[in-house]
C-alpha cells in the first residue's frame, strides 16, 4: 500500500517534471523585444547602405543572435537535456561542409564561364 | 550502477554535461530522457526540414556566385513607393516584424497552455494564426508586384536570370510552410478551445491522450518557420 502511494507520488513528481518548460512571461517578452531590436538593426544595415565586409559581418552577427534566441528560449532548447541538443544542433553544421564544396564548385563554374564566353553569359 | 537503473524518475540524479550525453545514448532505453515521443519526433522532422532549406539556400548561393551577370539589388527590387519616395525593403521588414510577433504570441500561448489557461491559450494561438495569415497575404502581394514587373523563373528586367527561380522557390516553400502552420494552428487552437487537453480526449489520428504539450510541439513548428525566415531575410534580402 505504502509502495503504491510512493509510486503515485513519484508519478506526480514525474508528471510535474514533464509539464516543465514553465518560465516567467517576462523572459518571453524580453526575448521578443530583443528580436525586434535585432531585426530593426539588421534592417538598418540595409537602410543605411553599409557595404562590403562590414555589411556581411553585421548581417551574419544579427542573424546568428536572432536564431540563437529563438532556438534557445522560444524553442526551449536551453532547458533540454544535452543529448537532444547535440542530436539536433550538431548535424546542421554538416551543411557548412556542403557550403564549402559548393563555393569551390561555383568558383570553378564562373571561371569556365568567363574563360569560354567572355564577360557575358 | 545507480545511473543504469534509474529509468523514469530522479531527473536530478542524471549526470549532466558530456557524461550525461553518453549515459543517455547508451542507456538501452529512450535516449531523450526528458523529451516526449511527440516532441522528439517534431525536432527530428525540423532537423530534416533544416536540410531542405539548407539545400535551397546553398543552391541560391551557388547560382549567385557562378553567374557573370550582375545580381539584381534586392534593396531596390523590394522597395515600395511610399509618400513620394522609395523606401528600401520596407515590405520585407514589416513581414519580418509580423512573423517575429507571431512567434512571440506563440511562445506566450505555450506558456499559458502549461498554466492550463484554456481561453488565453486559444486566443493567443488564434492571434498567431492571424499574424501568420497576414504574412502570407503580404507575400502574395509581393509576388504579384514582382510578377507584374516582369519577374519570371527564367528572366527578370534587372540582371541574372536565376534571381527569379531562386526567389520563387525559396519564398514559395517558406510561404507554404507558413500556410501549413496556420492550418495546424487552427486545428490545435480548436482542440484547446474545446478543452481536449483538459479532459485528455484522445486524438483522431494517434488515439493518444490529449495533453497541453501538443501546444508546445505546435510551437516548435511555428518557431522553426520564423527561424527559417531569419536565414532567408539575411541571405536573400539583405546580402
Amino acid at each position: 500500500m505504502s509502495e503504491t502511494t510512493a509510486h503515485a507520488q513519484s508519478q506526480t513528481a514525474h508528471a510535474q517534471a514533464h509539464t516543465g518548460q514553465q518560465h516567467p512571461i517576462r523572459l518571453y517578452l524580453f526575448v521578443w523585444g530583443l528580436l525586434f531590436v535585432l531585426s530593426a538593426a539588421s534592417y538598418m544595415v540595409d537602410y543605411l547602405g553599409i557595404q562590403s565586409y562590414l555589411r556581411w559581418t553585421l548581417i551574419l552577427l544579427f542573424m546568428m543572435l536572432k536564431a540563437g534566441l529563438i532556438v534557445a528560449v522560444f524553442m526551449h532548447m536551453a532547458w533540454e537535456r544535452l543529448a537532444l541538443v547535440y542530436a539536433i544542433l550538431l548535424p546542421p553544421l554538416l551543411v557548412l561542409v556542403f557550403v564549402a564544396l559548393m563555393v569551390s564548385e561555383a568558383d570553378y563554374t564562373i571561371f569556365t564561364r568567363v574563360a569560354f564566353f567572355g564577360a557575358g553569359p | 550502477m545507480a545511473q543504469t537503473i534509474e529509468t523514469h524518475d530522479g531527473a536530478d540524479l542524471r549526470p549532466a554535461g558530456l557524461r550525461g550525453v553518453a549515459a543517455d545514448f547508451s542507456s538501452d532505453q529512450r535516449a531523450f530522457k526528458t523529451a516526449s515521443w511527440g516532441k522528439a519526433m517534431m525536432w527530428i522532422f525540423l532537423l530534416s526540414d533544416t536540410f531542405v532549406f539548407g539545400c535551397f539556400l546553398i543552391a541560391y548561393m551557388t547560382a549567385r556566385m557562378s553567374t557573370p551577370v550582375p545580381w539584381p539589388n534586392p534593396s531596390e527590387v523590394f522597395a515600395l513607393h511610399i509618400g513620394g519616395q522609395d523606401v528600401p525593403l520596407i515590405l520585407i521588414a514589416i513581414m519580418t516584424f509580423v512573423l517575429i510577433s507571431s512567434s512571440g504570441t506563440m511562445a506566450m500561448a505555450v506558456n499559458f497552455g502549461y498554466r492550463r489557461d484554456r481561453r488565453t491559450t486559444a486566443i493567443l494561438m488564434l492571434l498567431t494564426a492571424v499574424l501568420g495569415a497576414c504574412f502570407v497575404g503580404m507575400q502574395a502581394f509581393e509576388w504579384t508586384k514582382l510578377i507584374t514587373e516582369g519577374v519570371r523563373p527564367w528572366e527578370n528586367p534587372w540582371g541574372a536570370a536565376q534571381f527569379g527561380s531562386t526567389f520563387f522557390m525559396i519564398t514559395g516553400f517558406h510561404g507554404t510552410h507558413v500556410t501549413i502552420g496556420v492550418i495546424f494552428l487552427l486545428i490545435v487552437a480548436r482542440k484547446v478551445w474545446r478543452g481536449d487537453f483538459d479532459v485528455e480526449r484522445r486524438g483522431f489520428f494517434t488515439s493518444r491522450k490529449g495533453r497541453y504539450e501538443a501546444v508546445e510541439i505546435m510551437g516548435l513548428y511555428w518557431h522553426f518557420v520564423d527561424l527559417v525566415w531569419v536565414f532567408i531575410f539575411a541571405f536573400f534580402y539583405l546580402w
